[in-house]
């Protein structure tokens, strides 16, 4: 008797940590801002990796086949979606040889159905206006409001995938939600004053982040979306800046500095490296540091720019 | 109406004020409101978000078309109307979609796959007395049409308009919810032997293709045939890549393959392994064998052997500006020939040399992206040729691109070529030099799917 115990205890302690191991859902996110987010919302229920680092520029991410190890196994892809990852993300999707994350299949989600979306082109469509996306601005989770939105939108296809966890999930993201409510009554209240600023970006990153702080995005160091700064809309942009008397520019890690840095010489502005995804910058491992991070930054800059 | 939600807020939040309520009981009230419209919000945003999903979803239009069908029968079986009920039932009545030539409404054109055009101006000076090409060509016009076909498989079609016609460069479905991991296709498609010959035009480093390529795999058009390919990534250890693909082709492929009847089929391995050394550096191998009858009958094969390897560097932070790519294959052929007896002079092809021929050949490349739109780079090339190979030519290349912006390139490409010709064909020293300086600028329109990595 004693040894039968013995046995099934053996068998159990062998077997328990594999079969919640098998448990767990795997998920490949195509950003770091979605797995921060599913992070949240599926906590151990889960493994999440994304495919494009945090600091890397998300429209030209190369399609590497170790990419394809992590997707050949994932139970579930969540996308940014608005053509942001058309360059990299179809020819992975399709030779990962996994039926579960083919466009259309249930483990595929596309998280922008979840996002208010800015800046939808209205008429024809051309690409006389650089590398436009038809279908809206792409950077949607620079507003934490639509971050508590792609959190419930995460919570609810994780809880399709693996109902047993539902409540869990559940649960998960109302707790999110709490602890993201009082950290944007926090960042609204430290953006508060400066509400109305100018400032120019380097690329179209930043609208649901002005559109949520209250920032007057006025410029732009590219003369279109995608296109690299000319020497004309360069002294144009210089021109605005000293006009509408705008001191702050805001630049993605992945830019190149030497024409901000020049504009900025001209017009007594104040560069900005601003990182528009978690992971762009050490120590930013989270969605709330993240915003933590570029707020800071942003306030120092205004303080100093008064 | 977002407009109207603040208005409501607007008419609704004196009204609590006036009722003569406590502050504390106000500011919960308010706190209520503020939770409520933000709670609405959020079904606006998702309403929203639901809205552009489903007009992208193939299912979208086909209600239309169902509702159109049936209404001409529905309206003449009830009694003419007067005016005025008529003015009333046509505003009420869901208004028949403008059709356009069948394409339907413009959820119908959702449905359409993705058409893409790019092309390929080439300009080319200096002499080259072996291989002749025009001053000026289109050399080539590629229309890509790509789509979902069903949630199992998608369907490329890539058509290449030449100067003197039309050729399916490829066509083929992809299964892509295969169990066991496969990937299959379907059609015809460019073989998987080495690098070079999976690459279409647009997407090579150069705007020519090396010497070998030419010498031993087909040229341009490489080995690119009717038949079925099977991929899978195999076990391997942690954070090696490895993938073998399997092809199957009817046997006609350029020079390189003929099918004289139909068990002349020909087949196609690759073995590919991948690591990341680093973030930004990684190292890609791959072995190819190609085994087909050729085209002095069905008692004649040409078996093919490819090493290629290359080594990839772009810092993830500065991708855009600054990267290298540094490429070789080395390639050989061995091909059944007639023997000397039946290669009597006037019996064999000119340049076909008696026996078997083991050719071998390979070049290697390097390329530098020195700022966000440029890149320089070089070649080196030498091959002996398939059907003597006692002949080998020699060729170098220095190649400087520029990027207008990422749907159109501007290319120049010096290359020199050293073909090693019998002294009776060409030049008196056995050799014949080609100094030639190439033009290309590349355009693209509409949406080109992504090729793999």
């Amino acid at each position: 008797m004693m040894k039968r115990l013995t046995f099934f205890g053996l068998l159990a302690t062998l077997l328990l940590p594999s079969l919640v191991f098998a448990k767990k859902l795997n998920v490949v996110t195509s950003t770091t801002d979605l797995a921060a987010l599913t992070q949240e919302v599926g906590g151990d229920r889960i493994n999440v990796e994304s495919i494009a680092k945090g600091y890397q520029d998300p429209h030209f991410v190369e399609a590497k086949p170790s990419f394809l190890l992590k997707l050949r196994n994932a139970d579930l892809l969540v996308s940014v979606g608005l053509d942001l990852e058309i360059g990299w993300l179809p020819p992975l999707i399709t030779q990962s040889g996994n039926g579960r994350i083919q466009r259309g299949a249930n483990g595929y989600l596309d998280a922008s159905q979840f996002a208010e979306i800015l800046e939808i082109p209205q008429g024809t469509v051309t690409r006389a206006e650089g590398d436009v996306h038809p279908l809206g601005n792409p950077h949607y989770w620079l507003d934490p409001d639509n971050g508590r939105r792609l959190a419930k939108g995460i919570a609810g296809k994780l809880g399709e995938l693996d109902p047993g966890d539902s409540s869990y999930f559940q649960q998960r993201v109302a707790d999110f939600d709490k602890r993201l409510s009082e950290a944007e009554k926090r960042w609204d209240a430290q953006m508060l004053p400066y509400h109305g600023r100018k400032v120019v970006t380097y690329h179209r990153s930043w609208p649901n982040f002005a559109k949520h702080f209250g920032l007057d995005v006025v410029g732009y160091v590219e003369p279109r979306p995608g296109i690299p700064p000319t020497p004309s809309h360069t002294l144009d942009l210089i021109n605005l800046m000293k006009r509408e008397n705008v001191k702050v520019m805001l630049i993605e890690p992945y830019f190149d500095l030497k024409t901000p840095n020049s504009v900025a010489s001209q017009t007594g502005a104040k560069v900005l490296v601003m990182t528009p995804s978690v992971g762009g910058e050490k120590g930013v491992d989270d969605y709330f540091k993240l915003f933590d991070y570029d707020l800071n930054l942003l306030k120092q800059a205004f303080d100093s720019t008064k | 109406m977002r407009k109207h939600l603040a208005l409501c807020v607007l008419l609704v939040a004196p009204a609590a004020f006036a009722q003569g309520t406590s502050p504390n009981a106000a500011t919960n009230e308010n706190a209520a409101l503020e939770q409520k419209i933000r709670d609405m919000e959020d079904r606006i945003v998702a309403l929203e978000g639901q809205v552009r999903m489903l007009k992208a979803q193939p299912g979208s239009a086909a209600p239309v078309a169902g509702g159109t069908s049936t209404q001409p029968a529905a309206a003449a079986a009830t009694p003419s109307p007067t005016s005025t009920e008529a003015q009333a039932a046509a505003q009420a009545a869901p208004q028949e979609p403008v059709r356009l030539g069948g394409a339907g409404t413009a959820a119908a054109k959702a449905l359409n796959p993705d058409i893409s055009m790019i092309g390929d101006f080439i300009a080319t000076t200096g002499q080259n007395r072996v291989v002749s090409a025009p001053v000026m060509e289109m050399h080539e016009s590629e229309l890509g049409v790509q789509a979902i076909i069903d949630p199992y498989a998608r369907g490329d079609f890539f058509l290449s308009f030449g100067e003197e016609g039309v050729n399916l460069e490829e066509g083929f479905i992809t299964f892509t919810a295969l169990p066991g991991g496969i990937v299959a296709k379907a059609g015809k498609m460019r073989s998987a032997f080495g690098k070079v010959n999976t690459l279409h035009n647009h997407v090579l480093p150069w705007i020519d293709r090396p010497v070998v390529s030419g010498n031993l795999v087909g040229g341009e058009d490489g080995i690119d045939d009717a038949g079925f390919s099977v991929t899978r990534i195999l076990p391997a250890p942690k954070g090696l890549f490895l993938e073998g693909t399997g092809q199957l082709f009817r046997g006609d492929s350029s020079d390189v393959f003929k099918s004289s009847q139909r068990s002349d089929v020909s087949v196609v391995g690759h073995l590919r392994g991948y690591g990341d050394i680093s973030e930004s550096t990684n190292l890609d191998l791959g072995i190819s064998y190609a085994r087909g009858h050729n085209d002095f009958g069905s008692s004649f094969t040409t078996s093919l052997y490819g090493i290629d390897a290359t080594l990839r560097y772009k810092p993830l932070r500065r991708a855009i500006y600054k990267s290298f790519v540094g490429r070789g294959e080395f390639i050989w052929s061995q091909r059944q020939q007639p023997g000397a007896a039946a290669c009597l002079p006037g019996a064999c092809p000119l340049g076909v040399a008696p026996n078997f021929q083991r050719a071998f050949g390979f070049y290697t490349s390097a390329d530098y992206q020195f700022a966000r739109r440029w890149f320089v780079g070089g070649r080196i090339d030498r091959s002996d040729r398939a059907r003597d190979a006692r002949i080998t030519d020699d060729g170098t290349s220095i190649v400087l691109t520029y990027w207008p912006s990422e749907f159109a390139q501007v290319r120049g490409q010096y290359r020199f070529t050293r073909y090693g010709a019998p002294i009776s064909t060409l030049s008196p020293t056995g050799k014949e030099d080609a100094n030639e300086l190439l033009m290309q600028i590349q355009f693209s329109l509409g949406a080109h799917g992504a090729h793999p990595f």
